[in-house]
């Protein structure tokens, strides 16, 4: 029997239709993935399980947990259910926690408040709970607060909290999609634990495939509001019988085609005779032995703990046209050492050479000749926008570090220009940045960062926010740019699929220090150091998966 | 923790420094003298010039600040200049009603104002909400010495309760002071309030859009308790600024307030002393002020510590 059973679900908010006769159901003990782009009504659905809809959605159909009639029960036995018997696992674990409440205090609640114990014991069993999902009392007394954890330790205690009364069923919404590679894989083992020890249904609801197919018995398929398909999942996926799903695992796997045009140091003199790019003799960038440190935690008035270095004596270079890939856990000082090429921050010790020009330790002034020539896309394609701008004005602010200022109409014509090459009609021109979806304001970032014709290009993350295929399509983009234009980019990713979708080389960095350097497939296939094994075992990956899955079921 | 505890001190103590020179200047420059003043229109100038000199107010500017605010850290404020006895004597009468008067009246807009903020942010955009914003918008427009006029009316002169101005003081119990003090501290709240329920429901609004309301209502919790146990702490430390700020505009009102109930407080001292050139008193009475405000958000600013740990573990 189910533990489970969602029946014809269809959901509106006012006038807007979300989801339409959604079927679903999930065992005992079952994993059952629900995957879907943004937008496609997963986590309405999750939402419509615990009840804690916006309170203008109207649900129809039948959603059944163990016996009770979800959408039927009383607000009463929701609270009595929610916590208790269905717990819940949010995407961004930054945000998930109370700030001003203790971990201690937010998991004992839970426990508190439906089984009436006394704050003691209430306490004892949320000690157990957070000793269960790693977090050892000797590191994470109960007195810690959230703002003194990690986003993997805070995901720990919203997991703690989730099945802290071991429920019997555990919604997780995009569980380990603000998470590096390696913690998300440590999440995820937690996850599967815990079924296992409580035979707990788990409702995993994620973007991407890959791990889902890792995690998930049973997988649904949804878009737009409608279940596409649905059924085993290493059946549904290795079979690919319905044309979305085949659309949705091509586009998780997707590498843009693209002619090799950098690898130094490994191509045949032919090919370097047959591309200019590879005769220039000087670097594009150069770091020298960078170093970044921050000043410790103030200890009291005069006393400090002992700086913190980010950066680490790091020295590399970039060629012109050549893409570079820098990877590594979160916090091991990557967007640091971006900052610096970028000149955003100086480096504690160490130079950085852009074409030539030393760029540490100077003045506004005297950067702007590189500054024209270095441009940045962000992870963000919805905060990186002032929304009361319109598009041509946001286009075209780097401009203003072009040494003649263009006319009205020369800027238009430019602005026209960058928004063509990135597959965007001129007349998008006159809009503002809210009337574009997330992979469009991705592609207006990137001609933003292109209309000065810019040498190079760090991007920070610039796919991790996208759907799978609008992220093959900005994929794409990127690696057709590096093509027409011969821009150099310097990728920052905790995502290996990027690095090796699109780049020559890969930077492995950890703990503030470039632990390995190679041919992207090299590296990935291949990694020598322990930091870059770790990611590259870590790295969820759709063909390893189903795979493994086959095997498994024979 | 400490290091934040110091500096928010030293701020304090710089930003009353540079209010007592900022108070020590504007009674310089503007016109009047106060010795012609004490000594009427047809004095010589030979004694004016003598009492100018009693005065020491032809000793050079910066000693005469020193002086001055070398008295006020000895609580000697100087003689009033036309009830020729210390300004600390004044002050001190007048203080025991005007400081009980202002507390009172932040105590009962916080307890007003939180309440009817829970309220509202709970029943966001429905019938209740509508009606309270309402009650408090009007609040906010009516000047507190018609609530004190219509109060009179109600309380004093309809259902005679309590007195309808005047103080007993002290001495005569602490019942009837009180009794005389709590129209007028009413009539003090009620616009604060209006404004701090505001700042409350706005604040608790946005406080329950973030995530981890959704992960406390996630736990089972019944709306009402996230309200009080999650959503209320963090709406804290906007109210307690605004709280901070409004004290200020509560003492300015006292002034109003205690001239429609003939309450013998400071804010009809500097009112009087104003009228009658009495600038040392007016002098001493804006720093006791100017000292009370600053004072008042140096808790504000040891609360947030308190309400958010974050700031606590920061340097």
């Amino acid at each position: 029997m189910s533990l489970l059973e969602i029946q014809r679900l269809s959901l509106s908010i006012g006038d807007t239709p979300i989801l339409r006769d959604v079927e679903l159901s999930v065992a005992p003990g079952e994993v059952m993935g629900l995957v879907g782009e943004s937008g496609s009504g997963k986590s309405i659905t999750a939402l419509t399980v615990m009840r804690l809809l916006p309170w203008a959605a109207r649900a129809t159909g039948r959603v059944v947990f163990d016996g009770i009639d979800i959408l039927a029960a009383s607000e009463d036995q929701m609270c009595a259910l929610r916590g208790d018997d269905i717990g819940m696992v949010f995407q961004e674990p930054m945000t998930a926690l109370n700030p001003v409440k203790t971990i201690g205090e937010q998991v004992a609640e839970g426990i508190r408040w439906h089984t009436r114990a006394s704050r003691a014991d209430a306490e004892d069993r949320a000690r157990k709970m957070l000793d269960r999902v790693g977090l050892p009392a000797a590191q994470f007394p109960l007195s810690r607060y959230p703002h003194e954890l990690s986003g993997g330790q805070r995901q720990r205690v919203v997991i703690a909290i989730a099945c802290a009364l071991k429920p019997k069923l555990l919604i997780a919404d995009e569980p380990t999609t603000a998470l590096d590679v390696v913690l998300q894989a440590q999440i995820l083992d937690l996850l599967r634990d815990l079924v296992a020890e409580n035979r707990m249904g788990l409702l995993l609801i994620s973007h991407d495939l890959a791990v889902v197919t890792e995690m998930a018995d049973r997988i649904t398929i949804l878009r737009h509001g409608e279940v596409m398909e649905a059924g085993d999942t290493a059946r549904t996926l290795s079979e690919q019988l319905h044309p979305y799903t085949r659309q949705l695992a091509q586009a998780s796997m997707h590498v843009p085609a693209r002619a090799r045009t950098h690898e130094v140091g490994q191509d045949s003199p032919q090919l370097q005779a047959a591309n200019p790019l590879l005769q220039v003799a000087k670097p594009l960038l150069q770091a020298e032995s960078v170093t970044r440190d921050y000043p410790g935690r103030r200890k009291s008035l005069l006393k400090r703990a002992a700086p913190i270095r980010a950066v680490d004596d790091v020295s590399f270079s970039i060629d012109p046209g050549q893409s570079v890939a820098l990877v590594g856990r979160s916090g091991c000082g990557k967007s640091t050492l971006a900052r610096m090429v970028l000149a955003l921050d100086g480096p504690t010790s160490g130079t950085i050479r852009f074409r030539g020009e030393v760029i540490t330790g100077k003045s506004e002034a005297e950067l702007k000749p590189a500054r024209r020539d270095m441009q940045v896309v962000f992870q963000d394609p919805y905060g990186s926008f002032d929304p009361r701008q319109k598009v041509e004005k946001l286009v075209a602010e780097p401009l203003h570090v072009l040494e003649k200022k263009p006319t009205n109409a020369e800027r238009r014509e430019m602005v026209a220009k960058a928004l063509h090459e990135v597959g965007l009609s001129p007349r998008d021109m006159d809009k503002y940045p809210h009337e574009f979806s997330g992979g469009q304001r991705q592609r207006l970032s990137i001609a933003r960062a292109i209309i000065t014709r810019p040498k190079l290009v760090v991007a920070d993350e610039p796919v991790s926010a996208l759907d799978v295929s609008i992220r093959a399509q900005i994929l794409d983009l990127f690696a057709e740019l590096n093509q027409k234009l011969g821009v150099a980019y310097l990728f920052i990713t905790h995502d290996l699929t990027v690095a090796r979708a699109i780049t020559d080389q890969v930077m492995v960095m950890h703990d503030g220090k470039i632990v390995e350097r190679g041919r992207t497939s090299e590296v990935l296939d291949h990694p020598q150091s322990e930091a870059a094994k770790a990611l590259v075992t870590a790295a969820p990956d759709l063909h390893r998966a189903i795979a493994r899955r086959l095997q498994e079921q024979g | 923790m400490t290091a934040y505890l110091l500096k928010r001190l030293a701020i304090a103590l710089i930003t009353l420094v540079l209010a007592s020179m900022v108070v020590f200047a504007v009674l310089e420059i503007i016109p009047g003298d106060p010795a012609r003043l004490m000594l009427g229109l047809n004095a010589s100038a030979d004694q004016v010039e003598l009492l100018r000199n009693q005065m020491g107010l032809n000793a050079p500017l910066a000693l005469r600040y020193l002086h001055w605010a070398g008295g006020l850290l000895s609580l000697d404020f100087g003689r009033s200049y036309t009830y020729s006895v210390p300004v600390i004597d004044l002050v001190r009468e007048r203080v025991v009603v005007s400081l009980p008067l202002a507390l009172i009246a932040l105590a009962l807009s916080t307890i007003i104002a939180v309440p009817v903020g829970l309220f509202s942010a709970g029943r966001h955009g429905r019938a209740g909400d509508t009606i309270a914003m309402g009650a408090a918008q009007l609040g906010v427009a009516v000047p507190n010495f018609w609530f004190a006029l219509m109060l009179i009316y109600l309380f004093a002169v309809w259902l005679r309760l309590v007195p309808s101005g005047g103080f007993p003081g002290w001495s005569a119990g602490v019942w009837p002071a009180l009794k005389s003090l709590i129209l007028p501290a009413i009539a003090l709240a009620l616009p604060q309030a209006a404004i701090l329920a505001r700042v409350t429901r706005s604040a608790l609004i946005e406080v329950l859009n973030e995530d981890y309301i959704r992960t406390a209502r996630a736990k089972g919790l019944p709306f009402r308790a996230v309200l009080w146990r999650h959503a209320l702490r963090n709406a804290m430390i906007p109210v307690l600024t605004i709280l901070g700020l409004q004290f200020a505009f509560l003492l300015a009102g006292t002034i109003i307030i205690e001239n429609v109930f003939y309450l013998p407080g400071l804010g009809r001292l500097v009112f009087q002393a104003i009228t009658q050139r009495d600038l040392i008193v007016v002098e001493s009475v804006v720093m006791l002020l100017v000292a009370a405000v600053i004072a008042v958000n140096l808790l504000v600013d040891l609360s947030y510590a308190v309400v958010d740990p974050r700031l606590r573990s920061r340097q």
